[in-house]
């Protein structure tokens, strides 16, 4: 699946000055990415979405982001000024968010909010980029095109919105896409439609996908490779079809926790958190 | 130091022990973030003094600033008057200092009528909501459309000249903005689950908006009125100014200032220092305000 | 123990008009777990409320309800229902007073019934819900969300109630905390001899919690069923049966014969 590897992390630390001290939100993350799906899963506060923003350079403030090694394609993310830094959030590194009313504006039809995108990123003309438009707003399923085009984004389902952004995060074809929680907030059958959209786009555009979620089941059905993140460091690293084989006590105790829908049980596992997981040895298969 | 010490960890344990503890820790945490702002610090220095002078009145005065010694009318500042005297030839050191009750007097009453009345009103009209908002808020609206100075001047007119009679007037003039901020913090409690959870509980009406929704607006509302304190003192001396206010001889600083006025250009001092005190004092309650807002700010958590 | 029939709860006037709830009709029996599963939207949410008198000014009702003997007079509600009926909301940082103390919040419904002991009861619901007596005089904040919750079920318990109303009670938690409130939830009933109403749009919890359940989508049931006909995946419905695939997991050939309900 993977030549050679469109991203590569090492050790990665995210920490935060905060007045009760020092707060390491990321310890020590590597990883490679190729032109995969790759998931990235933990519970909350375990570090994952600062993973994904920290590639990006996006660390709150007060934040401080530091790592042996972070290569786009050949590109030293480190050392690169704020002006590469930007042109490659826009051309080749595209971040999905868990909310699309907080990414769209308000008061720009949906329509001229993504010829902007292609009018900024390509060199087009308006005429060629509305047909674009139009044509992205399809790709994305969406049946009533026109009619999204015109509309604002208070006026699309959470959905909509969220196929939306995939149009506008695909218009500059980047070759690698975040998505941090992208449907967490939708009804199940949404989710996966929404998901199928960005499944479909990226497997016939070869991109790299960083998909970062709770949602263990999910990510396993949906990834190609998994990794388990837990106080800020990676605790497992499989292939999503091994998961069930996964050999940390954590992710064995999330798995195990998870009710089922098909047998009963009188009580389900608990997870005993084990404080030597904080400085625990990757597993990896 | 060792009390001291005791208090502290009292203030700070990881587990208390009583309800009293608790919000005692609640305080003491506000306290330390308001501690570690200096402009807030500076507006509580400021609004302490005040207190403090008013209270003390009495032993660090020479006189009651109140009878005239025409002899020595109109004396610039010196070792003996401070501040000069005035056009009557008593003391401005000393009437300032006296002035200092008079305006907390004014401060303390119009907060006393003010909050209650607006938190009443807002709370009712943004909790029930409906028919009984509209016709509060509408009210509200009335008292929010006239000019401050020109209603609480016809409230005056209608009422007599005084002390009492224009911190009515002033009352009357201020409590519609806190109803209004009162009414927004309601409404957006309103909705939250936690009231929701408190009419499965069956608590009433009453019960709800007295310890559910009140406490919440308190904080909005305390932060407006300190800032508006500056706003109540200057309408207080504009009335006095206007001769609607305190009536002579009492030392109210807008009353001296009106008095001070033809003086201005020959004897300075007498008009300017109730000026500056009017400034420092209103400035001191706005600097607190601004303090005490960042510290409710609900994003502090304290 | 519960009967609802008729029940239709629209909210707005005009062309924002929104019949949330249509002619729905629901048979729980005492000692029961029942499930409300659906999307967002369905109506799943304002059935609770309506049974708990919860929509007064909100929203107009109308049909019948009668719980446990009693007939339910529009959205007013008895002292004593409010005795027997409890709700745990969803969300644990909205569903707890911020300026009130662990202490506060669960004397407060003990306080509104005037019962006895409180103090006694407050210390009892707390150890019931795996608490210590260190959280008593904490506040919200200071503590995490699944503790926030067990806060919540222990409010609910005070008063010693017959039904539980449980809205989405550990959508908002991590899976580890979901589990823990789960187990809880489940001693509870056995130890209590509760009946839980519990709503949710996640089918395995509604399938480990529960022993039968109502499909909904619109406002209006779509099937009613027993969880072993869930577990077997079994349901008569296309729409359930689209909702029961899409609890399964990323299947990129089933997502393409998805149907749109309306």
């Amino acid at each position: 699946m993977t030549d050679a590897p469109l991203l590569k992390v090492e050790d990665l630390h995210v920490s935060y000055n905060t007045p009760t001290g020092v707060v390491e939100a990321v310890r020590g993350v590597s990883f490679e990415l190729g032109r995969e799906k790759l998931g990235i899963v933990g519970e909350s506060g375990s570090g994952k979405s600062q993973t994904g923003r920290a590639i990006l350079g996006l660390v709150a403030p007060g934040g401080q982001r530091r790592a042996r090694r972070l290569e786009f394609d050949g590109t030293d993310l480190l050392s690169a000024d704020e002006r590469t830094m930007r042109r490659i959030r826009g051309d080749c590194i595209s971040m999905i968010m868990q909310d699309p009313k907080y990414s769209l504006n308000p008061v720009m039809s949906i329509g001229a909010q993504i010829e902007e995108a292609f009018l900024v990123h390509r060199e087009t003309i308006r005429q060629e980029a509305r047909e674009r438009t139009l044509e992205m707003l399809r790709a994305v399923k969406i049946r009533e095109a026109e009619r999204v085009y015109k509309a604002y984004p208070h006026e699309v389902s959470g959905g909509m919105g969220q196929r939306i952004m995939i149009a506008m995060m695909m218009i500059p074809e980047p070759d690698i896409i975040i998505a941090d929680e992208p449907t967490s907030a939708l009804d199940v059958t949404v989710q996966l439609q929404v998901l199928a959209v960005l499944d479909d786009m990226i497997s016939e555009r070869g991109m790299g996908l960083i998909f970062i979620s709770h949602d263990l089941n999910l990510v396993a059905s949906f990834c190609d490779r998994i990794l388990v993140m837990y106080g800020g460091q990676v605790v497992e690293q499989c292939l999503a079809a091994e998961l069930d084989q996964a050999r940390h006590p954590y992710t064995r105790g999330l798995l195990n926790c998870l009710p089922s829908l098909d047998h009963g049980q009188d009580e389900l596992p608990v997870l005993k958190r084990d404080p030597a997981w904080l400085s625990a040895v990757k597993v990896s298969s | 130091m060792s009390g001291l010490g005791n208090i502290r960890g009292w203030l700070l344990a990881e587990v208390p022990k009583s309800k009293w503890q608790a919000r005692g820790q609640r305080f003491y945490i506000g306290w330390l973030a308001f501690r570690a702002n200096p402009v807030a610090m500076a507006g509580l220095i400021i609004v302490a003094g005040l207190v403090l002078v008013a209270l003390l009145a009495p032993w660090i005065t020479a006189s009651d600033g109140l009878e005239p010694d025409l002899p020595n009318r109109l004396q610039p500042p010196s070792a003996e008057h401070w501040f000069g005297t005035d056009q009557l030839g008593r003391d401005i050191y000393d009437r300032i200092i006296w002035g200092s009750r008079i305006t907390l007097y004014i401060v303390g009453l119009v907060a006393i009528i003010v909050v209650p009345i607006g938190l009443v009103i807002g709370t009712i009209a943004g909790y029930v909501g409906g028919l009984v908002d509209s016709v509060l808020m509408r009210l509200t609206d009335i008292f929010l459309a006239f000019p401050r100075l020109i209603l609480a001047m016809a409230f005056v007119a209608v009422l007599g000249p005084g002390l009492e009679n224009a911190v009515l007037a002033i009352a009357l003039t201020t409590w519609s903005p806190f109803a209004r901020i009162a009414r927004a913090e309601a409404l957006t409690i309103r909705n939250s689950e936690f009231i929701l959870a408190a009419q499965v509980q069956g608590v009433s009406t009453v019960g709800i908006l007295t310890r559910h929704v009140t406490p919440l607006c308190l904080s909005s509302v305390i932060v407006r009125l300190t800032l508006d304190m500056a706003g109540i003192i200057l309408t207080a001396a504009g009335l006095g100014f206007l001769g609607l206010g305190a009536q002579p001889p009492t030392p109210e600083w807008g009353a001296m200032i009106s008095l001070g006025r033809q003086y201005l250009i020959d004897q300075w001092w007498v008009p300017t220092v109730p000026g500056i005190a009017i400034l420092v004092v209103s400035l001191g309650f706005n600097l607190l305000g601004d303090g005490l807002r960042d510290v409710f700010d609900p994003k502090s958590g304290a | 123990m519960i009967e609802i029939n008729h029940l239709d709860v629209v909210f707005g006037h005009g062309h924002k008009l929104f019949h949330a709830v249509r002619d729905l009709a629901l048979k729980i029996e005492r000692g029961q777990s029942y499930g409300l599963v659906g999307e967002s939207g369905s109506g799943k949410t304002t059935v609770l409320r309506a049974l708990a008198g919860l929509l007064a000014g909100v929203a107009r009702v109308s049909g019948e309800m009668q719980v446990a003997g009693e007939s339910l007079q529009g959205q007013n509600r008895s002292r004593e229902f409010r005795r027997r009926v409890q709700m745990v909301f969803q969300d644990p940082y909205g569903s707890l007073h911020p300026r009130h103390t662990v202490d506060t919040i669960l004397s407060e419904p003990a306080r509104v019934h005037r019962l006895d002991r409180i103090e006694d009861r407050v210390v009892q619901a707390l150890e019931e819900v795996g608490l210590d007596a260190s959280f008593r005089f904490r506040y919200p904040h200071q503590i995490s969300g699944g503790q926030r919750q067990r806060v919540s079920v222990a409010r609910a318990l005070i008063t010693d109630p017959e039904i539980v109303l449980l809205d989405e009670p550990t959508s908002a938690l991590d899976v580890s905390v979901q589990a823990e409130v789960l187990n809880l939830l489940m001693r509870l009933k056995r130890d209590h001899g509760l009946t839980y109403v519990l709503v949710s749009h996640n089918l395995a919890v509604v399938a480990h919690m529960c022993e039968a359940l109502s499909v909904m989508q619109n406002g209006s049931v779509v099937e009613t069923m027993n969880v072993k006909q869930l577990r077997d995946h079994t349901p008569t419905t296309p729409y359930t049966r689209q909702l029961l695939t899409a609890s399964l997991g990323y299947d990129r050939q089933a997502i393409d014969a998805f149907e749109e309900f309306a």
